[in-house]
């Protein structure tokens, strides 16, 4: 068990920079995922971590010890691969006891430790099945029971739960999330699914282009993203743009906004976002319309485009002067606004997040 | 509609045959009169084992087939792991000049024997090398070697490099990875190519031929010239054994190529 820092870390292919200049520390016995769509350099930045590639620049350590020259296999570290990558020639046992093979471990501590881990992961008294014979889930279970048999001192997952079906995705993320309590060992997991992110980790990392835009608590970083590709990429919000006036933001249609943050001087331009759940869509006709929306409560009108029905909820794709916004609604009433509909949508000035551009 | 079809199968069926008649006839033949004791190939067949007799008191054709063995069972283990070493080198690394070396492999397979040979005769007199068993060694691995490639390249294909990521990251050096988890899987073929390169060596005659020293020669080599001086039957039973080994051979390369594809 071991923290893990990545300070100032760059790695170009060629001319493209896979990784530009991130720092990063990973807390001892942490959760951390690093997300971002592809391309975004997170996979590299594990495989730095790992020792399949070497930086151009900048250090990283485990444990405090500076590991960015030392091959992989003296990095002691424990990895899952996309495709689990079990050894097809060799028994589920063996798999697992591969690690302790090349160390020379004895026999019998060979056996106990495979069991444990085994144990660990539920499979006890499938040790003598090839992998072939055994599901993806299984398969998921060998190659973790495999990477911690050796008691490493961090966990690398790279997109562990892909290559499974919703359910046992699902299913495996509290596995997943239990045996790594269980171990308490430090994990970086490299995931493009933004709900995996979020449910599993204490901490979330987002990359873009090479760059880490934003690091924190999952919490945080979806109530209050920095940068409009956080907002986006992280739940996909609405973002409008505007400029600062007289504490308030002005959109190119002459409503004026509120938000809860600091703005910048008047005449700044400014960026907010807003989660399409935290948006009230009501009907324009209804009683409520009437009357004006509550004081300090910001409001806008559109017009219902489509609506998309997934049962418990609803997401309606609003046009509002010529911009589409997006809102999620329960389905509490079993009613339906009807695409065409003129609708007034209102948040609160708190739920009004001002981001970089 | 379903007539044609039958038609069309018997037809195939008879096109089979021919090319199978076309192909083994002739070898029948010469089993057939390797147990004939008529010199003169009379019918009916006089079973008899008198050229295996007068073969095995023919010291000059066994110790013919013994070099054969012999160049061919070392040329066999070289090419084998030189080919396996350059197919994985081809298979993990990119660097300059791959392709051109990959592409360059292949024109050998297509020049005439008979061109490599004098090539090598000239090429061995020139750096001193001279004739000899070990320079048909050389020659033979040298041809061998484009086809250790190809195959075990092919086995390399079906391959995933994660899996000697994952062994590394157990904490196996990149030698044990290779030990324990890709030769494993290579396996299947390179035993294939090892029957290859066996059956490139044993069965090679017009380099053997150019690199043979006199009074040092190999089967193919030494029954051409018993040929030239006068046939005898002993020819047909020398000729059976040989084709048995190399048919029982290249059946072992189609079993382990089958093995290979599984999966």
């Amino acid at each position: 068990m071991a923290e893990v820092t990545v300070s100032g870390v760059s790695k170009s292919f060629g001319a493209d920079k896979a990784v530009d200049e991130v720092t990063i520390h990973f807390a001892d016995g942490g959760f951390y995922a690093l997300l971002g769509p592809s391309g975004s350099g997170k996979t590299t930045l594990l495989r730095m971590v790992a020792g399949f590639e070497y930086p151009d620049a900048g250090r990283i350590t485990i444990a405090g010890e500076p590991v960015e020259n030392l091959p992989v296999e003296r990095r002691e570290i424990g990895m899952v691969f996309q495709n689990y990558a079990l050894f097809p020639n060799m028994s589920v046992f063996d798999n697992v006891a591969f690690g302790l093979a090349v160390r020379g471990t004895e026999r019998s501590e060979t056996r106990t430790r495979v069991g444990e881990a085994l144990e660990l992961v539920q499979l006890t008294g499938l040790d003598r099945r090839r992998p072939h014979q055994l599901s993806g889930g299984q398969r998921q279970r060998v190659a973790l029971a495999r990477a911690l048999v050796t008691r490493p001192r961090v966990l690398l997952l790279d997109e562990p739960l892909s290559a499974l079906d919703k359910s046992l995705r699902v299913e495996m993320q509290v596995e997943l999330k239990r045996i790594q309590r269980d171990v308490a060992i430090t994990t970086l997991f490299v995931t493009h699914d933004q709900e995996e992110a979020l449910t599993l980790s204490d901490r979330v990392g987002i990359l873009n282009e090479g760059r880490l835009i934003q690091e924190g608590p999952p919490h945080e970083i979806y109530e209050r993203p920095e940068t409009a590709f956080t907002a986006r990429f992280l739940g996909d919000a609405n973002l409008f743009t505007g400029t600062a006036r007289a504490g308030q933001i002005e959109l190119p249609d002459g409503t004026r906004l509120a938000s809860a943050q600091p703005l910048g001087a008047d005449g700044a331009a400014v960026t907010l976002a807003v989660r399409r759940e935290k948006i009230l869509l009501e009907a324009a006709d209804s009683t409520a319309d009437s009357a004006a929306p509550p004081q300090g409560i910001n409001a806008i009108s559109a017009r219902v485009t489509r609506h998309i029905f997934a049962g418990s909820s609803l997401t309606y794709l609003v046009d509002w002067g010529g911009e589409r916004l997006k809102v999620f609604v329960q389905n509490r009433t079993g009613e339906v606004v009807p695409e065409g509909a003129e609708v007034r949508l209102t948040w609160s000035p708190g739920d009004t997040v001002v981001v970089a551009p | 509609m379903i007539g044609r079809r039958n038609t069309l199968a018997r037809a195939g069926r008879v096109y089979m045959a021919a090319v199978l008649l076309f192909l083994y006839v002739p070898i029948i033949v010469m089993v057939v009169m390797s147990f004939n004791a008529s010199k003169l190939y009379r019918l009916p067949v006089d079973w008899s084992f008198t050229w295996y007799v007068a073969l095995a008191g023919n010291d000059k054709l066994i110790s013919a087939g013994l070099n054969s063995v012999w160049v061919a069972v070392v040329t066999t283990v070289i090419a084998t792991v030189l080919g396996t070493a350059a197919s994985l080198a081809f298979f993990r690394y990119d660097f300059r000049g791959k392709r051109l070396l990959q592409l360059l492999l292949f024109p050998p397979i297509a020049i005439p024997w008979l061109i490599i040979g004098t090539a090598m005769l000239v090429f061995f007199f020139w750096i001193g090398l001279g004739r000899g068993l070990h320079a048909m060694i050389l020659g033979h691995v040298a041809l061998a070697l484009p086809y250790v490639i190809v195959v075990v390249t092919a086995r390399l294909r079906s391959f995933d490099p994660h899996l000697e990521e994952a062994a590394r990251s157990l904490g196996a050096s990149p030698w044990q990875a290779t030990r324990r988890v890709t030769l494993p899987w290579i396996a299947p073929g390179m035993v294939a190519a090892a029957l290859f390169a066996f059956a490139v060596s044993f069965d090679q005659f017009v380099i053997s031929y150019f690199l043979s020293s006199p009074g040092v020669s190999t089967l193919p080599v030494e029954i051409y010239t018993s040929i030239r001086k006068g046939f005898t039957p002993e020819i047909n039973a020398a000729s059976t054994i040989v084709i048995l080994v190399s048919m029982a051979l290249l059946l072992g390369v189609a079993r382990f190529y089958r093995f290979g594809g599984e999966r």
